[in-house]
């Protein structure tokens, strides 16, 4: 199969998944009970005062005409407005977009490096003291759940060392003016990332350079760094690709943890507030842009794979 | 009344909170840093910018006062703006914008003066803004928080006397007046104000800059009414989390951390990087029985359920101590406070016995809870415990904390409930009259409406007195509302913080208010 046509057809399975994901959202969101109206209500359920609210927001129309107007509105690139605030949900994506995407950025530039050498050196010292000691640190890092690693460091360079910042309070979402905020939050977001890709590059480099090919090169009297950097890592890669579009998806997503222990204004803290508010319009423009992000990432990660490996399966 | 509804509670994240402070304390606990006392905040003293963490409402958050609803947006909307009056320390009501008012002899129009007092943009506050701003709050076709409580006021039939006195009509005859003026949410805004992007206010703060859900800076106002502030300006954190606010201030980013746990309070108890300010009599703690249904329209169970709690153990383990009994009475510390009717005991002979004579010896009741505020469901496991050492099966039930206070107001028999401070008479018309809008005990008693009508149409304050305590009496005696504690509010602060007032329950005006505290 060519890459276009195979390009196409991945992204005309990408809109559906899209379209897919904004359904399933906005029908769950529905079978959450209680509404906007009666969670802005709270602990004063006066009823007369929830059926006013219901009204101003117009949640008192049918479930599937709110839906197709939301719909038509998404396929103008509206995403409607917060029934909360009232804001544009568009606005409220912008404004949290910034610290997620820096944290995942910077994430992702550290990790790829990082886990690659990491898994290289551990391939070429195979089975040595150097592949035991990484691996078991690695190994160990994944093992610790992410929160409980958070509160860790929070609690001794944060509170106790003092030596970082405990929480990114203060900063107003740029993070950038006060680096020192993003050393805990990033060690976080990388601990576990840097093993999945550690591990899958140290295995493939390994089967690589047991391969056929490699051991023709190599009789082929190519020098060891070529060998290892211009024959076996590119075949090595292709998984690894894959696994990383994985993390993409993981950081845009499931930074929700880190954001709310360090204080990050990101999508995850937005996503988060919106859920508690119920407000519909809000979850799902931060799904709908999940849902892009994931399609895309992942897209790309099997375009690269095709690329790498043709021969190897990819996704269809 | 209490206003915070979305007060984020046991959820994954308080959870993770709570893992945090755990091994906050573990580490300080060895090693913690309590050599010599921190200097204190000294004399008052102006300048500097305090930074105070508070949980907020996201991304969405706006400035309008009379949407305020959440610990942060109550304390920026009266930091910005200010009330005709508000509740002091006992959570009776002090003149604010208003300097006094005056009834007619059958208390049905009451004119109020007002102080002379200017917006942040130099124009005057006048009786047309005030006009203006309970109009715009009792507009029937929004749904702002106050607009209950100012349907007494009919409207159109008040009127501007002078610029600085208005006239207000009542729809019936009402002493209590004065607590409308100082309702949660009755901010006085410039007349046509409709855009709260950039707010002006009278209140002793005006506005700097805004992130929704990330901050909020502010600067004195040099011209208050009040006096000028101490502080030169004050910036407002969201920080959601409990853990994550004490953490801020423990690392220097901020210098008052708002709502913190007991269990926070005892973990810092001698780190002389934070001062912990307890305001006691903050909130109401109980179980609502609904008296209209059985089985607990039986009286002989209700005082049953009465004698066999040990208020002391729910104390003691749902607030962490952090507390004081209750008499099941609301208002604990408030003007007109029943305090002379003695303090119920722990009575389980009697209580066996009144059981048996209802007929509800091996009775399974269903106990409503929900993580929807702090200690419900420890406070239901405890009240289980105690419940079943007289013969009775209560079932904690765990329900959807987002819905809890609307399930519960008008299903099931007994469930978990607390209130916020709000004066006696509010408390009773809200809740425990027969047309009242969110009657959790189901009590409609037409001896009951007639006292409390009585009381309110009295302006002699020695006769409202007797009927608000013959009211007590009955609740006492036989409602549904069993209330066993009354919890402290916490906050935290640094050492050089000072001014931070204990006597103010939540609710009151010197709770959660910056411009009285400064930086020492």
């Amino acid at each position: 199969m060519s890459l276009p046509r195979y390009a196409t057809g991945r992204l005309l399975l990408g809109l559906g998944q899209v379209v897919g994901v904004a359904t399933l959202v906005f029908v769950l969101t529905e079978a959450l009970p209680g509404d906007a109206a009666v969670v802005i209500a709270g602990d004063q359920p006066d009823p007369e005062r929830i059926a006013a609210v219901r009204t101003a927001l117009e949640l008192d129309r049918p479930a599937w005409q709110r839906y197709l107007d939301w719909l038509a509105d998404l396929l103008r690139g509206d995403l409607g407005v917060s029934l909360v605030s009232g804001r544009p949900v568009a606005d409220v994506l912008t404004a949290n977009a910034g610290p997620t995407v820096l944290l995942a950025v910077l994430t992702l530039l550290l990790l790829v490096p990082l886990a690659v050498g990491v898994g290289m050196l551990a391939a070429r010292r195979e089975g040595g003291r150097l592949d035991r000691a990484l691996s078991a640190t690695v190994v160990g890092l994944y093992a610790i759940p992410e929160f409980a690693l958070a509160v860790l460091l929070v609690a001794l360079f944060g509170v106790h060392l003092g030596w970082f910042p405990p929480t990114a309070v203060g900063t107003g979402g740029n993070l950038l003016a006060q680096p020192a905020v993003l050393v805990l939050p990033l060690v976080v977001l990388l601990a576990r990332p840097v093993c999945s890709l550690s591990r899958l590059t140290r295995a493939g480099m390994i089967e690589a350079a047991g391969s056929a090919y490699v051991a023709h090169a190599r009789r082929l009297g190519v020098p060891g760094h070529r060998l290892w950097l211009g024959h076996a890592l590119p075949n090595a890669l292709a998984p690894v690709v894959q696994q990383l579009a994985r993390t993409t998806d993981w950081l845009l997503g499931g930074v929700i943890v880190v954001e709310a222990v360090f204080v990050v204004p990101g999508l995850g803290t937005a996503l988060v507030d919106a859920v508690t508010a119920r407000d519909v319009p809000t979850i799902q423009g931060l799904c709908v842009l999940v849902a892009v992000v994931t399609v895309t990432v992942n897209l790309a990660a099997d375009l690269v794979a095709f690329r790498l490996a043709p021969a190897a399966p990819v996704a269809r | 009344m209490n206003p915070f509804v979305r007060t984020p509670t046991v959820s994954r994240r308080a959870l993770l909170g709570g893992a945090v402070a755990l091994s906050t304390a573990a580490l300080t606990g060895c090693g913690g840093r309590s050599g010599a006392p921190a200097p204190g905040p000294g004399s008052p003293r102006r300048g500097g910018r305090l930074r105070a963490a508070f949980a907020g409402g996201g991304a969405n958050e706006t400035l309008d006062p009379h949407l305020a609803n959440l610990f942060n947006e109550a304390s920026r909307a009266k930091a910005v703006f200010d009330k005709l009056a508000d509740y002091g320390g006992d959570v009776s009501i002090v003149p604010r914008l208003a300097s006094g008012w005056e009834p007619n002899a059958d208390l049905t129009r009451w004119r109020v003066t007002l102080r002379e007092a200017t917006f942040h943009d130099g124009s005057p506050v006048r009786a047309r803004d005030v006009l203006y701003s309970y109009a715009r709050i009792a507009d029937p076709k929004r749904a702002f928080r106050a607009r209950a409580s100012l349907a007494l006021i009919d409207l159109p039939a008040s009127r501007a006397v002078t610029d600085r006195q208005v006239e207000f009509a009542l729809v019936r005859p009402y002493a209590e007046f004065p607590n409308l003026l100082a309702t949660f949410g009755a901010y006085v805004v410039p007349e046509g104000s409709e855009n709260f992007d950039r707010p002006i206010g009278s209140g002793p703060f005006r506005f700097d800059s805004f992130q929704p859900g990330r901050s909020l800076l502010l600067s004195r106002y040099d011209d208050h009414w009040d006096g000028t502030p101490y502080l030169d300006e004050l910036e407002y954190l969201t920080a959601n989390e409990e853990s994550a606010r004490i953490n801020a201030l423990l690392g220097g980013q901020v210098e008052y951390a708002h709502d913190v746990t007991p269990t926070t309070a005892r973990t810092y108890e001698r780190d002389d990087r934070v001062r912990v300010t307890r305001m006691p009599n903050s909130t109401m703690q109980g179980f609502t029985m609904k008296v209209d249904r059985p089985p607990f329209d039986n009286r002989d169970l209700r005082e049953a359920m009465f004698l066999l709690t040990d208020r002391q153990q729910l104390v003691d383990t749902v607030l962490s101590g952090a507390g004081q009994i209750g008499n099941d009475l609301y208002g604990k510390g408030y003007q007109y406070y029943a305090d002379d009717i003695p303090q119920r005991t722990p009575d389980l002979d009697r209580a066996r016995f009144l059981i048996d004579r209802a007929g509800a010896r091996g009775l399974t009741v269903k106990l409503d809870t929900a993580a929807v505020a702090s200690g419900f469901v420890e406070a239901a496991s405890t009240f289980a415990e105690q419940a079943s050492t007289v013969g009775l099966t209560v079932v904690p039930t765990t329900g959807n904390k987002d819905t809890y206070w609307k399930d519960i107001l008008d299903g099931g028999v007994l469930a978990c409930y607390r209130s916020g401070a709000m004066p006696i008479e509010t408390h009773i018309s809200q809740r425990l009259l027969t047309n009242s809008t969110t009657n959790a005990t189901g009590w409609a008693r037409p001896d009951f409406d007639a006292r409390y009508v009585r009381a309110i149409s009295s302006a002699d304050e020695g006769t409202r007195r007797q009927a608000y305590g013959q009211m007590q009496r009955m609740l006492h005696a036989e409602g549904g509302f069993l209330i066993w504690g009354f919890a402290d509010f916490l906050v935290a602060s640094a050492p050089r913080v000072g001014g931070v007032a204990a006597d103010a329950p939540a609710n009151t005006l010197d709770w959660a208010r910056f411009d009285k505290v400064w930086l020492g």
